[in-house]
């Protein structure tokens, strides 16, 4: 149980899902602006899905609230975020 | 246009539960402030993630006397290595002091869990006065007549209203920008950890790290560990489980495209760390990032009504030797708490008045610190610091110890040939180990 998949880490964090998401991805911008596609390999929780037709398919409910994704975003305006409502989201217990 | 003023339901608010925040906070109760400490997790701590070796121990001992004895430590450190890399081979320069203030209180540093050290100390703030809501995320600040007058919550009525405002609020802080204080960064400013705490029984820590007792190691490696990402990785011991990770600079991965986790997979598959690692149970899995940058993207540090402490700040120093975060957040809390105490007793809460928050981080030596590593992270933090010379020095060892019926070759003829087969130019060898002598021995 040393060497786990991501999914395995995944399993092992406990969120608090919000009714509304906290970050939005403006996927017409990822499809016709932006060919890095950046925030697919750097988000710790894997969230962001590439689409066929170039787009971007984002799911909140598991994000860790780290930033990176809008850091390493080089399109303006692609990635909208905030953090979720107060005592939603990720609640690390051990880290 | 005239305005009512402001009504101060509290002569401070601190945003962000934190270290820098919970000290701050304290501080502020004992001098008899009435004091409002903001928290948008559910408690104090859920959205925290570092290494995490606390070496603040010292400075928190001048506030609550061994504090070690109430609050959820894990070890305190007695041995550090740092590991130089090669895909196969790991050179280590090994420290383990039994000397005064290591093995002794006040102890030098202590690894903690944040979720649980973080809670803990929030209630020490609660004890000594301080008021903490928690699950409230604030979203703007209040302004009247130029000056931040508060804060906004977002729930109903959540205009707060204070004299003064200390940003507490992590690397991200948004309030720093919402007042105007902080740009946006490059992503090359900014690392990104990811960590897994691995459960494993004491006994096992012990023998496994030679520990006797609640003795505990920090382990940090550089080189090839990270592959051709720029960062590092780290091992620490708890009581009952291993923290470990790996930093990467956020502009590095984008460009290398390699994911953080499975370079984290990587590291605990490496020869030297997997028998260490070895038989652990993953207990959680998290992520955060790191303001690696230190001097060159501190925010400015005050306006009128507004104090920015802590990540927010800026104030983590990652500078190769050094890996501290925690400790500087409390320094930079206590000065901000020192600064709104002075104005509440002068009554002033403009930016002229709270300039004096520059003082006070130089007397708890966070801005001198900072000032004196500010050579050190945009150079440490690069490709050839970080990856490359670690990585040269592992293979090269690898070269010096093998017998092999070759005729033994002297290490400087040895080390001239790796830099020529390397992509190392001789100037920029030259330039860099002048870099390292700026940046540590003066």
């Amino acid at each position: 149980m040393v060497m786990t998949t991501h999914e395995e880490k995944m399993r092992t964090v406990r969120f608090r899902v919000a009714a509304t998401p906290h970050i939005v991805v403006n996927s017409e911008i990822c499809r016709n602006e932006c060919s890095v596609h950046a925030c697919v390999y750097v988000c710790p929780a894997n969230l962001f899905v590439p689409l066929d037709d170039g787009g971007i398919l984002f799911n909140y409910e598991q994000c860790f609230e780290c930033g990176t994704c809008y850091i390493a975003c080089n399109q303006e305006g692609a990635i909208r975020w905030s953090y979720p409502d107060g005592g939603y989201g990720v609640t690390f217990r051990e880290s | 246009m005239t305005t009512a003023p402001a009504k101060e339901q509290f002569d401070v608010i601190i945003v962000g539960a934190g270290p820098a925040g919970s000290v701050a906070a304290l501080l502020s109760a004992r001098a008899g402030l009435k004091v409002l400490l903001l928290e948008r997790g559910e408690y104090p701590g859920a959205k925290n993630v570092s290494g995490a070796v606390f070496y603040g121990s010292a400075i928190l001992n001048q506030l609550i006397p061994n504090w070690w004895e109430q609050a959820p430590v894990e070890r305190y450190i007695c041995r550090r290595d740092i590991a130089f890399m090669s895909p196969t081979t790991a050179v280590a320069l090994d420290f383990r002091s039994a000397g005064a203030g290591y093995a002794t209180a006040p102890y030098n540093g202590f690894t903690v869990l944040r979720p649980k050290f973080d809670r803990w100390l929030a209630a020490q703030a609660e004890a000594a006065g301080a008021f903490l809501l928690t699950s409230a995320v604030v979203d703007d600040v209040l302004r009247e007549n130029g000056r931040i007058v508060g804060v906004r919550v977002r729930r109903e009525q959540g205009e707060i209203y204070a004299k003064v405002v200390i940003a507490c609020d992590g690397v991200n802080s948004f309030l720093a920008k919402k007042a105007g204080l902080q740009r946006e960064f490059h992503s090359h400013e900014l690392s990104l950890g990811v960590k897994e705490v691995l459960g494993l029984d004491p006994a096992i820590i012990q023998d496994r790290f030679h520990l006797s007792g609640n003795e505990g190691i920090a382990f940090e490696y550089l080189g090839a560990i990270t592959e051709d990402v720029h960062g590092g990785a780290f091992l620490y011991t708890n009581h009952d489980s291993l923290s470990l990770g790996v930093i990467g600079q956020v502009s590095s991965l984008v460009e290398r495209r390699k994911r953080s986790y499975e370079l984290l997979e990587g590291f605990k598959a490496h020869p030297a760390v997997a028998p260490l690692v070895r038989g652990g149970k993953l207990r959680e899995y998290s992520a955060h990032l790191i303001p690696e940058s230190g001097w060159s993207m501190q925010p400015k540090l005050y306006t009128g009504g507004m104090l920015v402490a802590g990540d927010a700040a800026g104030f983590c120093l990652a500078a190769g030797l050094y890996l501290e975060g925690m400790n500087y957040a409390m320094q930079s809390g206590l000065a901000a708490a020192e600064t709104a105490i002075v104005a509440c007793q002068r009554g002033n809460f403009s930016a002229r008045t709270l300039a004096i928050y520059r003082k006070y981080l130089k007397q708890r030596h966070v801005s001198t610190d900072f000032r004196a590593y500010r050579h050190a992270p945009s150079f440490v933090n690069g490709p050839r610091l970080q990856n490359l010379y670690p990585e040269m020095v592992a293979r090269g060892m690898e070269q010096i110890f093998r017998v092999d019926g070759a005729p033994k070759q002297k290490i400087l003829p040895l080390a001239y040939r790796m830099v020529r087969q390397s992509s190392i130019k001789p100037g920029q060898l030259l330039h860099d180990v002048y870099q390292v002598a700026r940046a540590y021995l003066w």
